[in-house]
Parts: structure tokens; sequence; C-alpha cells
């Protein structure tokens, strides 16, 4: 899936520079079935930016030369591209660093500019740290943030959504779909409950811009977070969608220095960066559908093999309400990550199980879908992206079975399971 | 995480997997951990009765890459030993010679509880009574 890149890379003569170089030809074979952290840059969108690094180095705010016009053309431009793929006017894009930037603006951005009206933020349990952090500073700074229940599926329950809305709400945060299980939120429905309580509604949508239709208007949605690495861009690169009429939105600026994108975001523009996520956008919007289809076949190829060709395994989340690309997988009285080694010299996926992390605490997504810490331990998230074959799915189901056989034979839970023990009646030893 | 190459060798290839008769007076079992902490592990040890040296070690777990290499190791260090040696098994022996990251540093001491483990099952077992045995039986 790299070549493509190198093709690109080998032209202007960075190759001995490339360190990542190296690690790619090593693993040639390596799949990458992990696009949820961050999917790989298209080579169109390199090509497109490439120019913007040393041709046109210019500061899009340098307005008295032709280097300055450069800069603010392109910039000018990537806004309508990216504006036209959600279906919204280009003044209402604003440029940040990332989704985490954007989540971080938005949320306490409204906090502060809506005050007087209220201090009253509601989210849920299964947002992104983005957004959970942002509200625990926003507690810390005097506000008041329920944290919503999810039902099995993933999904918001709506009722409770609207009875957590007070007089003094302020902006109801909802991620479009998640980052660990794909799964969709009812965004229409949560957008008419927002609307009919007068309470902005703010989406942290890094996973679906570039991947499926998103047309926050449509849904009522007045602030949405997105960023260019997850949709076949560059990192360093996101943006925010502020609504301008009905109502006109605005937030506090949280960077403070020279007032660029109107106010709300200070900071010298990333031109190559915008450049390449709006050329992103632009290729998103035509491939959107064609990637969609096909991405959703392969996904279901993959689960299906590997839930017909081996035991107890258990999709997480809502199969009905998620995204094309996406699959969460647990594989019972296996442990995540010492799965993830019987193949990491050949699939590169991520795992909800604790040791991949240094708290030790497995993914809190699925544990506020219900999943038992083990499940949660024993999980497996599958993304794939635009540059996932046929082939490769084929060989990944292959090793994925082979690694669940193979650390199901070391594992003694499967042993007791198989001889019919009942796991939950034992007593286990605390460590 | 950057693992050793002696960890990834005892993980691809692990040593002495598999399941002795536990119901057997000269096999001491041990099972620590638990499903929800994402480790759980099963050592078992074959005592010689002439001996009194452990003939066979086994071992079965359900964790990440460091908590199988870390069993797999003790059970080879095992073989051959005395229980008083047996006894003496020190968990930062796992970490120096698997190279452990500090975040793995427990699953060496889950491998040191289950050798302990499956020592007092077998003096249970057996009518050897020492001290603190009933302290380090196993749970289950």
């Amino acid at each position: 899936m790299y070549e493509k890149r190198y093709i690109c890379t080998e032209k202007i003569g960075f190759v001995k520079l490339n360190p990542f170089k190296q690690i790619t030809t090593m693993s040639k074979n390596l799949i990458y079935l992990d696009n949820n952290a961050t999917t790989p840059t298209d080579p169109r969108v390199v090509d497109a930016m490439l120019p913007y690094f040393y041709q046109h180095p210019g500061n899009a705010a340098s307005r008295n030369h032709p280097f300055g016009w450069a800069a603010e053309e392109a910039v000018d431009y990537a806004r309508e591209q990216v504006a036209k793929l959600i279906s919204v006017d280009p003044k209402e894009i604003i440029f940040t660093s990332g989704a985490t930037e954007s989540d971080n603006l938005a949320i306490k951005g409204v906090f502060e500019m809506y005050s007087r009206k209220g201090n009253h933020i509601i989210t849920a349990k299964t947002e992104h740290k983005a957004v959970l952090d942002a509200c625990k500073k926003v507690e810390k700074m005097g506000g008041e943030v329920p944290y919503l229940e999810v039902n099995r599926e993933g999904l918001v329950d709506l009722k409770e959504l609207e009875a957590a809305i007070k007089d003094n709400t302020i902006l109801v945060s909802i991620m479009w779909a998640n980052n660990e299980t794909g799964v969709i939120q009812p965004m229409k429905e949560i957008g008419e409950i927002c609307a009919r309580h007068g309470v902005l509604f703010m989406s942290d949508a890094t996973q679906v811009v570039g991947k499926i239709p998103v047309d926050p208007k449509a849904v009522g949605c007045h602030l949405m977070a997105f960023t260019g690495h997850k949709m076949y861009g560059p990192k360093g690169v996101g943006a925010l969608f502020v609504n301008r009429k009905k109502p006109r939105v605005k937030v506090t600026a949280q960077l403070d220095g020279g007032g660029h994108e109107r106010g709300m975001r200070s900071g010298t523009l990333n031109v190559p960066g915008i450049v390449g996520l709006g050329k992103a956008a632009e290729i998103a919007a035509q491939e959107m559908q064609k990637d969609t289809e096909r991405l959703s076949k392969l996904r279901d190829r993959l689960e299906q093999e590997l839930l017909n060709s081996l035991e107890e395994v258990y999709i997480n989340g809502s199969s009905e309400h998620r995204m094309p690309h996406v699959t969460n997988l647990s594989f019972k009285h296996v442990e995540g990550e010492g799965l993830m080694m019987t193949f990491n010299q050949e699939i590169a996926v991520s795992s909800g199980s604790a040791c991949t992390s240094a708290s030790l605490e497995p993914s809190y997504v699925l544990i506020a879908l219900g999943l038992g810490d083990d499940l949660a331990h024993s999980s497996i998230r599958f993304s794939l992206g635009r540059f996932t074959t046929d082939e490769e799915i084929d060989r990944a189901i292959v090793a994925v079975r082979n690694g669940v056989n193979h650390m199901r034979e070391l594992s003694p839970i499967w042993e007791m399971y198989k001889e019919g023990i009942d796991l939950d009646a034992v007593e286990w030893s605390e460590h | 995480m950057a693992y050793s190459d002696k960890l990834l060798d005892h993980f691809k290839n692990p040593r002495n997997v598999g399941t002795l008769d536990k119901s057997k007076e000269n096999v001491g079992t041990g099972l620590v951990g638990a499903p929800e902490c994402g480790d759980v592990m099963r050592l078992q040890i074959e005592v010689d009765d002439q001996t009194g040296t452990i003939r066979d070690a086994k071992f079965k777990t359900f964790g990440c890459g460091s908590a199988i290499a870390s069993s797999s190791l003790a059970t080879e260090w095992l073989k051959g030993k005395s229980i008083d040696e047996a006894m003496t098994f020190d968990n930062m022996d796992l970490v120096e010679e698997l190279a452990l990251p500090p975040v793995k540093i427990h699953c060496s001491v889950l491998a040191e509880d289950a050798i302990k483990s499956a020592i007092a099952d077998y003096r249970h077992k057996n009518g050897i009574e020492t001290e603190g045995s009933a302290e380090a039986q196993a749970s289950h």
C-alpha cells in the first residue's frame, strides 16, 4: 500500500532522509488495518501539498506581496473544498491543528462565550478523550457536565438525553461515530432535541468526515470537529465547522495572538497542511461512495469468515448503525495484546486490552457498552481504508484465525471453558 | 513497544505448554490472576518422589506476550530444581532475562505467584507444612 507514496517521495529525492522508508521496506507485506488510528496520506494529497513548502512559502496573512497572495489563494481554495464536502459555507470553516484542538475550541469556547446563558454541557461516556478531557476541564472551571450512558449497541438514549437538558444547558456534545466501535449516533434525532430546547449541538466527527456523507446543517449540528489524517490527508491539520446563521454561533478563542481565522484561532496558517486537507476533502467527495461500497463488502467478509470459523467471537457495538469500514470483535478467552503479537509482523490493528496502555485499564468505551472486563481485554479493532485490498483481507482472515487458535491452545481459561467449568464460579486471585 | 529477542522467542515458541494431571499426588497446580485483569496463569509442577526435585513443569497462560514469555521461561527454570530451590525464585530474574519494560513487571510477579502457589498446592497435598504455606495456598 505504500508503493505509490514511495514513487512520490522518490521523485523529490527525500528517500535517504526518510526514516520511515526502512521500516516499510522491511515490512512490505504488512497489512494496515488501523485506519481509525490514522490513514496513510493519499499520494495525490502529498503532490498537492509539496509546492507549498518551497515554491510557494508565503504566509497567508502577508497581504502585501505575491508570496502571501499565493498562500492566501491556496487557503481560500482549500476552505471551499472542505466546505463543499460537508455542504457548509466556506466562512464557517475554522482551520486548526487537528480534531483535538477543534474539540477543545468548541467545548471550552462555547463554555466561555455562553457563560451568561448557562454552564451545563451534556456529553456521553463513549466520547473521545479530547471531548471528555475538555469537559473535565470545563467542570474544573465551574461547569456542570453529565456524562450520558450508552446502551449495549453503543447508542445514546434519546429520552435520557432530552431529560438531561436543563434551563442552564448551553451545549450537547455527541460524537458522530465512535473511534473504537464505529457506531454511528442518531444525529438527526439528537439535532431535533437540541433545536427543540434551543441548545447548541456540537459533534466530534473525526471518524466520519470523508468516509460517509456528512451534512451538519441537515441534522441541526452547529459545531463539528474533524481532522485531515483520518481522511487520507496530512496529520497536524484539522477544522472546526461553526454555524454562522440561524443561529450565529461564536466561540471564545483558546489561542490568542493575531486574530487569524475570524478571531477564533490565532496562529500562522499551516498552508501546506490546509492545502492537503482541502485536496483530501475533494478526493473524498469524489470517491467516498465507491470506497464505502468496496470497504463494507471487505469488512463484512472479514467479519463473517472470522465469526463462521471461530467459536465465541462477538461483535462489539451495533452492527446496524455502524461505519462501513470498521469492526470491533472480541475473541473470548484470548487476551488482545497477546493475540496482536501473534500477527503483528503481518497485520497492524489495535486492541481494547489494557495491556497496550500504561494504565492497565481496558477500553472505557467497551466497558460503557456493558462488556465485562474480560471481553474488553479480548477485543481487536479492525479498521479498513482506501488502500486495503481484497488479497490483504484474505491474508488477514488466515492470520487472525491462526492467531486465535494458537492463543486458545495456550489459554487456561479456554481449556476450562471447553471442560465445561463455569468461569464465573471460579474464585480468581487478585493481583 | 520493542521487545527483546528472548521474550519474542519464548512468546513465539513457548516451552512446556500443556496440562499435568492435577489429581496426582506429586503434581502441584498454581492458578493465579483473573480474566477481568487480563492475565491468568496456570503453572504446574511434577515432583520426582525419589529425588524430591521438579521433574516436569507445564503452563498455560491467558495474557499478553510478556505474561506468556514469563511463564514459559519460569517453567524452563523450574525443571530439575528442588522444591526449596524453587521457593527462592525471584521475579526480578525474569524482568532481567526478558528485559521486561516497567509496565510489564506485573507479568513476572504473576509468574512468581504461580510458582509459589503450585509449590503450596504440592506441599498441601503431601502434608508438608511450612511457615506461611497456608497463606501462599492457591485460592481455588
